[in-house]
């Protein structure tokens, strides 16, 4: 039997696949969408690419809220008379059909006048008449063709973020009177006697003033405020040195040019700058796509679903919830707040918070708490705590969240550089010393010219370029950072602390048979009627069942949060809770589905956590080098297992609250060990913040990760000793890099010490010097990344 | 040879349109997304060509 892919998603058909148009798809929901691109001369969106899309999800209601106006007034960008413009983040965007079929909105709808995809935000900008179509409409339009916007909280509490451009405009400042002044300095380099230009060479040099005064008073802010920021706290950075030799060659310059001495070295000033920004943008390139600052409010609603005294349904800014309200929470919504279930089947899942991928069933009276994922139809309940101050939410008051990370301060380029600057003005006191005795005039020239030549481009640029292409190397292999101080911060680790659930366990649960075996027909009218349900419990078990055959099902029936039922010839299947199967349950921990074949119970299926693949090889090889910890929020079942992967000294914490797990990483700081936390949930986030690193493994990088320094997908989490080695020896590579800069300084020095520094000798020697220091740290740190 | 000041002010001139355009390009958001871009200009073909593809599968089903 050749497998047959759905037209639409590529899922796997199974043997009875909906035909429609000559074509297969996997179910009725992929079908639909390809009518309606059908219908609009579309269907060029599976030209482009195969398989792109995706099943739309069952979205009736949740939307409800955008009909109030009140609501979603802050999610517009813009709105003038009719007109309304709104950004969207659809985290399905993934490839050109995608783009197309997005900015094709308005063959859908003629009433969407523009949609605009930014590709690597997975943002789509829809320009729409409110008259003609609602906003609820256009979400609705959106998800019914399998792309559904993710409208959090944060965009309706954050103002729109703006777009920082001021750096490339510096860059466009500083590039564009680099060039030029190296134009005019032609003359100069040639040192040509012709009559003509020398007459003119006062003019020239004008111009070329005119020309560097933006690039000091502009292009280099950013310099003179790091540096000034620097001595303020009393610490020597990288930009002390730099301000120091720009404000000496600029004033050195300006004296040469006024009193007509020479012609300064306004050329080199402005390509120091150049190249200076060119490896502040090389090293701020980030993954526009995803978000390092993800609180809470990224992913609960914008609005509830509250049921009035009188019955009556009402949408609420979520803000707005109350103690003592009821709330209505619909198939697949996040609860908001902490609360109480009143009525209804609840089977929450904790994966946001916990990272724990298996649903928790909940009895009307039971505490829910907020975060969790609402999966077995709507329920009722009564709401105990306000959003902000649920068991979850209340970490965020924690200071920790409130100060900005301060990093970058001891990195190595500011610790060199402190004594980097240090000899440099001795060096320059010695020979301005020297030359005292020898040459009184000669003294304000060679001390300048020692400051300049000592100005560490070189060195400047070093870290930048090398961390900023390892940042890109990593993010090739699935390791995405921050910024490139976090490659620094890693290569100082000594402690790596693991969060249990969902971080060092797989979302994939492992099954386990207990019971009187199944004859193979019975296996087959077992996964035959799995296959029809979309409970999570029973998709692992249908994935479980690989190599077995499917065939029609009759009288399938799903009683939401209970069971399935179904017959498949002479085989009634029926599978679900003990409740449901009116059978006795022993081990309530354990999360399970029993199995009941023509009425008698034949036993049941056990799901348990397993751990990542390779994580014992993890653990070997970080031994040697780290102090290993367990942190869980989870009870210490698994303690005797994880005992013996970890090494004996490893410490194996349980039964934590967020906020005990930010403590806990605080006391292991104060006592002095830089730590890097790996979590997954947002009962993380504290611990996240608080460590030196804070990285996130992630099943789904574009849908969900707390707050952290780096994110790392799921599926390359066995390469973590990799990454750790690799960020070492990318602080090699700087090191050495040094050295080379260094020598540049020095063969600089020779001649500043000598006197012989002209204008020419000091624009060939500053872009030799950045360019080879470039070259050097680009291909260091791809060598090392070739390295197996 | 006073020329030369003509030559410089031209030269200095253009330099600074194209300074000027280069600003206004990056004011409209011109370099927000370097990705999108590239692909959306292979788009406008494609839907034409589809759409007479289609015309011409329906021609053939009449046949």
């Amino acid at each position: 039997m050749t497998k047959k892919t759905c037209f639409h998603c590529g899922n796997d058909c199974g043997s009875k696949p909906v035909v429609y148009d000559s074509k297969n798809f996997c179910c009725n929901g992929c079908k639909t969408v390809y009518e309606i691109f059908n219908e609009n001369d579309l269907t060029c969106y599976y030209d482009l690419e195969n398989a792109p899309g995706k099943i739309p999800e069952d979205i009736k209601g949740k939307y409800s809220y955008l009909d109030d106006e009140k609501i979603v007034e802050k999610l517009y960008d813009f709105k003038d008379g009719e007109t309304r413009v709104i950004t969207f983040y659809i985290p399905h965007i993934h490839c050109s059909s995608c783009i197309w079929i997005l900015e094709n909105l308005n063959k859908l709808n003629s009433a969407i006048s523009t949609s605009q995809v930014n590709f690597p935000r997975k943002e789509v900008r829809v320009t729409f008449n409110c008259k003609a179509i609602s906003l609820r409409q256009v979400v609705e339009l959106l998800s019914s063709i399998g792309y559904e916007p993710l409208i959090s909280l944060e965009d309706a509490t954050v103002s729109k973020r703006k777009i920082d451009r001021s750096l490339i405009y510096k860059i466009g400042v500083a590039g564009f009177a680099f060039g030029n002044i190296m134009l005019m300095s032609v003359p100069e380099y040639l040192q040509a006697e012709e009559f003509w230009l020398d007459r003119y060479k006062f003019f020239f040099k004008l111009i070329i003033f005119v020309m560097i005064l933006p690039v000091m008073f502009y292009s280099a802010t950013d310099y003179f405020v790091s540096a000034f920021k620097g001595l303020k706290h009393k610490i020597l950075n990288i930009d002390v040195p730099i301000v120091l030799g720009m404000i000496v060659l600029f004033l050195r310059s300006s004296y040469e040019v006024f009193f007509n001495v020479g012609q300064g070295y306004f050329d080199s000033l402005a390509g120091f700058v150049f190249f200076l920004l060119l490896g502040k943008i090389f090293q701020q390139q980030t993954y526009s796509f995803l978000s390092f600052e993800r609180d809470y409010k990224s992913y609960f609603p914008v609005a509830v679903t509250k049921i009035n005294k009188d019955r009556s349904e009402k949408n609420v800014a979520i803000y707005d919830v109350k103690k003592g309200d009821r709330l209505l929470i619909r198939d697949k919504e996040l609860i908001p707040a902490d609360g109480i279930l009143i009525a209804g089947n609840a089977e929450i899942d904790y994966s946001f918070v916990t990272g724990e991928s298996l649903p928790v069933t909940k009895k009307s009276g039971d505490k829910l708490f907020a975060g969790g994922k609402q999966l077995s139809g709507a329920i009722e309940m009564e709401i105990l705590q306000t959003v902000s101050q649920s068991y979850l939410t209340q970490l965020w008051s924690n200071d920790v969240f409130k100060r900005e990370k301060i990093s970058g301060i001891k990195s190595l380029t500011d610790s060199i550089s402190k004594r980097f600057t240090i000899i440099v003005l001795f060096i320059a006191f010695l020979a301005g010393l020297y030359w005292y005795f020898v040459d009184v005039s000669m003294v304000a020239n060679v001390v300048t010219a020692v400051l300049i030549v000592a100005c560490p481009c070189a060195l400047a640029l070093s870290a930048p370029f090398a961390l900023g292409n390892m940042l890109r190397i990593f993010g090739k292999r699935k390791l995405y950072l921050k910024n490139a101080d976090v490659i620094e911060d890693l290569s100082k680790v000594d402690t790596i602390i693991f969060d249990k659930t969902g971080t060092i366990t797989n979302n994939k649960a492992k099954v386990f048979y207990d019971g009187e075996l199944l004859i193979e027909k019975e296996i087959v009218a077992v996964k035959s009627v799995l296959r029809a349900s979309n409970h999570p419990l029973s998709r692992m078990l249908y994935e479980e069942m690989e190599d077995v055959e499917v065939v029609e099902v009759s009288d399938f029936k799903e009683f939401v949060g209970k069971g399935l039922e179904g017959r498949v010839n002479d085989i009634n299947v029926k599978i679900g809770s003990a409740q449901f199967l009116n059978t006795k349950n022993e081990e309530v921990l354990q999360t399970q589905s029993f199995i009941s074949i023509n009425g008698v119970i034949k036993g049941k299926y056990i799901f348990k956590n397993s751990y990542r693949k390779g994580l014992n090889a993890i653990f070997n090889e970080l031994k040697s080098d780290y102090e290993l910890g367990i942190l869980s929020g989870d009870n210490d079942g698994e303690k005797q297992q994880l005992k013996t992967m970890l090494p004996e000294n490893a410490t194996l914490i349980f039964n934590k609250k967020p906020t005990d797990k930010l403590n806990y990483i605080k006391g292991l700081q104060n006592k002095g060990k830089n730590v890097l936390m790996i979590g997954d949930g947002l009962n993380d986030a504290g611990a996240l913040v608080q460590s030196n690193v804070g990285l996130v493994v992630s099943e789904n990088i574009n849908v969900f990760s707390p707050a952290s320094d780096g994110i790392v997908d799921a599926s390359k989490f066995y390469k973590l000793p990799k990454f750790l080695k690799l960020s070492k020896k990318t602080l090699k590579v700087v090191k050495m890099s040094f050295v080379v800069s260094v020598l540049y300084n020095l063969i600089g020095m020779m001649f500043a010490i000598t006197g012989n520094l002209s204008p020419i000798v000091a624009a060939i020697l500053m872009p030799l010097s950045s360019i080879t220091i470039v070259i050097f740290v680009t291909l260091g740190t791809n060598i090392l990344a070739s390295e197996r | 040879m006073d020329i030369i000041f003509l030559m410089i002010g031209v030269s200095i001139v253009i330099a600074v349109v194209f300074f000027i355009l280069f600003i206004k390009s990056v004011k409209s958001g011109q370099y927000d997304d370097m990705y999108t871009p590239s692909v959306r200009m292979l788009f406008e073909d494609e839907f034409i060509s589809d759409k007479s593809k289609v015309k011409e599968s329906k021609s053939i089903n009449q046949k």
